[in-house]
């Protein structure tokens, strides 16, 4: 469904149901060069599973219009500014790689809001090596194939329907990226992913459960650049659960079972 | 250097899709002969039905085995993803009926199999669905075949039997500028002499009975999506309903919003082989993957056989034309040489001086060539088009496709190059003789 967040439409999937505000509300964010599809295999599942599901789009992303967010604070704004629109008073923030990082600073400012964190592929802090920061600017195809090398764990994929995990990888990127004609989103999001320094204060800030599902062949965010975050989560008294996904930073569709897995049994908690 | 994190074509032929079983350890890609598969539990079966969750229901829209096969061919073709079916021609009615119904309209290449063209010119315009044709190279006359109602373009990235090269970026480009997709089929080059959606196109498909399976044992077909052309784009809004608005026929799905990249694939799979039916065999799909293990090396051999043989005809007095786009004296030659740098197949075309009759006494005194109705196989092959694959065309639709009745198709194989030289010239002499 298109729902319009500061004068723009912003597109959520919302997994083959009708967004009905008095079920228990997920919010799926995806990570740099992705859409609302990634998810498909959670975030339809948990839509008939009594869950009301809004896969989003990232503004300037996809089927989004607006400005693409330069920094995880903007980008959380808009997430924010999305459940007031709909009258979301409380809701789980799931999110991956780079959306990992947006799900924590919108479920730090959401306080006893937010019901659960759920962070998929991620890192802190969530350094881009310049050269990949500057192929995605002046070569973007170049620093896809890397983004998609460097993504999967194997050869195959276990969806069942004949994709291609790591071609699926590439046509998303391009077509995300061909979205935006006005903005480089794959840089933009490279360097929001780069620059982002809030995570301490965020941690500080949560007042839900959180989990860390990480991959464990992950190259992009390995599991070793979540530990602090996991370690200031528990520090902060918080409840926090670890599941190491067999996948690469690719957790959704290499792992698509395994990631849907956790992210039931946390949602349940 | 590509290495195990970014392997490269021939990594792939033999490891895209697979690992090892994890429930046995077998080390190649066990053949599941099931028609079906067991629930975990209610939940998980309403799950799969509803597409929530991965896995397999029942081998006709499924299964493990074919699964290694749609992500072999999709890796090597640089697609998201694939759908085995029964033979190349379901492959190519799966495409386009996924894609369209009574009403619409598609523009293709004059230069196709004969079966392909008997679909789109007599089967198809039964069911509503009409076809322009156009010759490949006429890139005004791609422009000017299209209509509203256009959703399709389609050719073949070597026309059967002429080898007129396909320009995949010149009409895959006016394509674009149409809103409608570019569907190649590529079972005459492979994906080791061609990718064709590198060039632009949209869909490629494959009759994998040719050089995919290259052993000459089953039919199959294998149809991929690149998962580039925007369904619902300016240019595009409206025209693929099937693809965009509400499917009632599976729970009002709008798969363009389930898959970005994916739709077509997945409707497909949910529409057309749950409704055509049109499955390949596990079977099938496991001695298909054994040919692809050795694609790059059996293209290789085909084309280093096919260069000795050309040359030999090219230069043999009873020879009137050799039609391979390896001679400069072919139209496509320059095309060729910048699409398909590493040779434009092993499928060609000659005539010979003689009469008819000559030519009969050719084929019938060939011993090492087998005179068949396939192309493709690891061995050569002989045939008559203009009296077996084209035998339904008219005089002017076979000189559209470069035929004429003299003309002698070959599909190069694996053997002793000498062997098949002499073989040729065995049977030139005999033809010679056969006139005088």
């Amino acid at each position: 469904m298109q729902v319009t967040v500061h004068g723009a439409a912003t597109y959520c999937y919302t997994g083959g149901k009708s967004f009905d505000a008095a079920r228990p509300t997920a919010v799926l964010i995806h990570g740099v060069l992705n859409d609302h599809s990634v998810w498909g295999f959670q975030s339809r599942h948990l839509a008939h599973h009594g869950w009301n599901v809004l896969a989003v789009d990232l503004p300037g992303h996809g089927r989004s219009g607006g400005d693409a967010p330069e920094s995880v604070e903007q980008a959380a704004d808009g997430i924010l500014a999305l459940l007031r629109t709909l009258d979301v008073e409380r809701a789980a923030l799931i999110g991956h790689s780079w959306g990992s990082l947006i799900a924590l600073e919108s479920a730090a400012r959401l306080g006893t809001a937010a019901t659960h964190l759920a962070l998929v592929g991620t890192a802190y802090p969530m350094k881009v090596s310049p050269a990949l920061i500057e192929a995605a600017l002046h070569d973007p195809e170049k620093a896809l194939r890397m983004v998609n090398v460097f993504s999967r764990s194997g050869l195959a994929s276990p969806s069942g329907g004949g994709f291609w995990t790591f071609g699926a990888g590439m046509a998303l990127g391009r077509r995300v990226l061909r979205s935006n004609p006005q903005v480089n989103v794959f840089h933009r999001g490279f360097v929001a992913c780069d620059r982002y320094a809030g995570a301490e204060a965020a941690i500080a800030a949560l007042a839900c459960p959180v989990l860390f599902a990480l991959g464990q062949a992950d190259q992009m965010t390995p599991p070793r650049a979540a530990q602090g975050l996991i370690a200031a989560a528990r520090a902060r008294g918080l409840h926090v659960a670890v599941e190491m996904l067999p996948a690469g930073h690719s957790q959704m569709t290499e792992a698509p079972e395994e990631t849907l897995a956790a992210l039931r049994g946390f949602l349940s908690t | 250097m590509p290495g195990y994190s970014d392997p490269g074509f021939d990594t792939l032929a033999l490891h895209a899709g697979a690992v090892p079983d994890p429930a046995t350890g077998a080390r190649a890609v066990p053949i599941h002969l099931s028609t079906s598969f067991v629930f975990e539990s209610s939940d998980h079966a309403a799950s799969l039905f509803n597409l929530e969750r991965p896995g397999h229901v029942y081998s006709r829209i499924s299964n493990p085995t074919n699964a290694v096969l749609e992500q072999r061919v999709a890796a090597l073709e640089g697609g998201v993803g694939a759908i085995a079916v029964a033979s190349g021609q379901a492959a190519l009615h799966l495409a386009i009926c996924t894609l369209m119904g009574a009403g619409s309209h598609i523009v293709a290449s004059t230069a196709l199999y004969g079966g392909s063209q008997n679909l789109l010119h007599y089967t198809l315009a039964r069911f509503g669905i009409s076809t322009t044709f156009v010759k490949p190279g006429d890139l005004d006359g791609w422009r000017a075949a299209v209509r509203p109602e256009t959703r399709l373009f389609f050719g073949e990235t070597v026309g059967n039997p002429g080898l007129d090269v396909l320009d995949i970026p010149a009409v895959s480009q006016i394509a674009h500028e149409a809103g409608v997709p570019l569907l190649v089929d590529s079972t005459l080059t492979s994906p080791w002499l061609i990718k064709p959606f590198e060039h632009g196109a949209d869909l490629v498909y494959h009759s994998a009975t040719k050089f995919l399976s290259g052993h000459g044992t089953v039919i199959g077909g294998v149809v991929v999506d690149g998962g580039s052309f925007d369904w619902e784009g300016p240019r595009t809004a409206g025209r693929f309903a099937e693809l965009t608005a509400p499917y009632e026929g599976f729970h009002g799905m709008v798969f363009s919003e389930e898959s970005t990249v994916g739709a077509f694939l997945l409707r497909a799979r949910r529409e057309g082989l749950r409704d055509f039916g049109a499955c390949m065999s596990p079977h099938t799909a496991w001695l298909i993957l054994q040919g692809i293990e050795t694609l790059p090396l059996r293209m290789e051999r085909h084309m280093r056989n096919t260069q000795r043989v050309v040359e030999c005809l090219a230069a043999h007095p009873f020879v009137a034309r050799v039609g391979h786009p390896m001679l400069e004296s072919h139209p496509s030659h320059a095309l060729a040489q910048r699409l398909l740098p590493r040779g434009a197949g092993s499928v060609f075309s000659f005539d010979l001086k003689g009469s008819r009759a000559q030519g009969k006494a050719f084929i019938e005194s060939l011993k090492v060539f087998s005179h068949l109705a396939n192309v493709g196989d690891c061995r050569s092959l002989v045939i008559h088009p203009a009296s077996t694959t084209h035998f339904r065309m008219g005089d002017e639709a076979l000189a559209q496709a470069g035929i004429s009745q003299g003309t002698i198709r070959l599909s190069i194989g694996l053997e002793d190059a000498d062997d098949l030289i002499d073989d040729l010239k065995r049977a030139l002499k005999a033809a010679e003789k056969a006139g005088a």
